[in-house]
């Protein structure tokens, strides 16, 4: 419960941050729809060829927009010696990446909500299915599991924006291609079994960078 | 070679804090080279040396930031590899950097680290720390907008809150002025009931030497001078402050 409690006060913590802010929020899905804007222009209005390439560009889009605001959660802690303020607590490093990867998940969540309805309009496609939903949450899960680590990771080295995407993208290429497989499946219309294989690698996915994230977490922060 | 090494305790003595044998290193470049070191409850242990001395690097294996490559830390008797969370508990920590979030209110800020702490009766303990602190009227304004000074008094309030029995300082003076750092001092626990250990690190020897019960002389990771500000030789520490001063340019 302890655990919990402390959680819920670094995740709280960033939630106020942000709203005071809105550093990561407002400008990330500015960054989401621009990007969504750019391939609709760029693909032209015919329908087949917006059923095709929807998925892919769905989850450019997302991709890089997470990278955007993964790179921001860490780098809001570094000013004035915060993480290390975190780290002279008397709580687990556990604590403190479950927390952050809370706050993480909680905002790229929220741009996604919106960018989703933005994407069906634009695109003219029922993305606003059960199966993309549950889709969209699961990945972005692993993004953040896998996120928040290289996160905090990069955020001590000097080229940080560089660097996290490159550490990033090649981990999450494998839940990247699950989620645009299944989200293509879902659009044209295949039931929950035929999506089944796929969501069983982003689950699995999931389920390993978020044990293997948490155990590491201790020794990427601590030097 | 340690130019004054003074016997000051008795064996059974408790030490708040020992070291042996500690290093710390980065790469093949070591910032630590075998720290011996014993503070007792309730002392004031300066610790002076050139920039790149060693002296942050020996204050974040202390706070237990970072894990020293070998030696051995105890804390009140507590070994720090093994019990962390309860060292941590025990330490509070001042730098330079305030560890406060600029777009949190003081209170928030404050309010954030005592949930960490498990303070109990978090506000009438966040009132009772700024009004030692002269902070009371910026207590709703965003840390952020505050001057540097009012943001280090709002840093030491952050390490009091917890009531902690050993407090680390790692140059809290940088960037103050005259008058911020003597409220710096007058808002430590220094005298009387509810004093605690404190190990200072400073560039300013002046400051060390009216601070301090005990002073070292760090220079590339090693002692190289430790004695008792009262029956201090000077111009041993002189020469060994100026020596380490050189090196470290």
């Amino acid at each position: 419960m302890r655990f919990w409690r402390k959680v819920i006060a670094i995740t709280g913590k960033d939630a106020v941050s942000e709203m005071r802010t809105k550093e990561i929020v407002p400008s990330v899905l500015v960054f989401a729809l621009l990007v969504m804007v750019i391939f609709n222009f760029a693909f032209g209005a015919r329908q087949e060829m917006m059923a095709l390439i929807a998925p892919g560009v769905l989850w450019a889009t997302f991709a890089f927009a997470g990278v955007l605001s993964l790179n921001r959660s860490f780098v809001l802690e570094k000013e004035d010696g915060c993480l290390e303020g975190l780290m002279v607590c008397p709580v687990s490093r556990e604590v403190i990446y479950v927390g952050k990867m809370l706050g993480s998940l909680l905002f790229l969540l929220i741009i996604e909500a919106i960018a989703l309805p933005i994407f069906a309009f634009l695109f003219n496609l029922a993305v606003l299915s059960l199966q993309i939903v549950v889709i969209t949450v699961l990945t972005t899960i692993g993004f953040v599991a896998v996120g928040t680590l290289f996160s905090a990771l990069a955020v001590n080295t000097k080229a940080r924006e560089l660097v996290l995407p490159i550490l990033f993208f090649p981990v999450v290429a494998p839940i990247i291609i699950s989620a645009v497989r299944a989200s293509g499946l879902a659009l044209s219309g295949e039931p929950w079994s035929g999506l089944s294989p796929w969501l069983q690698i982003i689950g699995a996915f999931d389920a390993i960078f978020l044990v293997v994230s948490f155990l590491v977490f201790a020794f990427v922060i601590e030097q | 070679m340690v130019m004054n090494m003074e016997g000051t305790n008795s064996a059974s003595q408790a030490w708040a804090v020992e070291v042996q044998g500690l290093v710390k290193s980065f790469g093949s470049h070591l910032a630590l080279r075998g720290i011996d070191l014993e503070v007792r409850e309730g002392e004031c242990v300066v610790i002076c040396g050139a920039n790149g001395a060693g002296k942050t690097t020996l204050i974040k294996v202390l706070a237990a930031i970072m894990n020293p490559s070998s030696g051995r830390v105890l804390v009140n008797g507590l070994n720090l590899k093994d019990n962390a969370e309860e060292v941590r508990r025990r330490i509070g920590v001042v730098t330079h950097q305030t560890f406060l979030y600029g777009n949190l209110t003081a209170y928030e800020n404050l309010e954030f680290y005592c949930r960490m702490y498990d303070v109990p009766r978090r506000k009438e303990r966040i009132h009772e720390v700024v009004a030692m602190l002269g902070v009371t009227s910026r207590l709703y304004e965003r840390v952020g907008t505050l001057s540097r000074g009012m943001q280090q008094r709002l840093s030491i309030a952050r390490c009091l809150l917890h009531k902690p029995a050993i407090m680390l300082l790692d140059e809290p003076e940088t960037g103050l002025d005259q008058q911020a750092i003597s409220m710096l001092w007058k808002a430590l626990p220094t005298e009387g009931e509810g004093k605690c250990t404190i190990i200072l690190t400073t560039l300013n020897l002046e400051r060390g030497l009216e601070v301090g019960e005990r002073l070292l002389i760090l220079d590339k990771g090693k002692i190289v001078y430790q004695g008792s500000t009262e029956a201090l030789d000077v111009a041993d520490l002189k020469e060994a402050y100026q020596h380490s001063m050189r090196v470290g340019v």
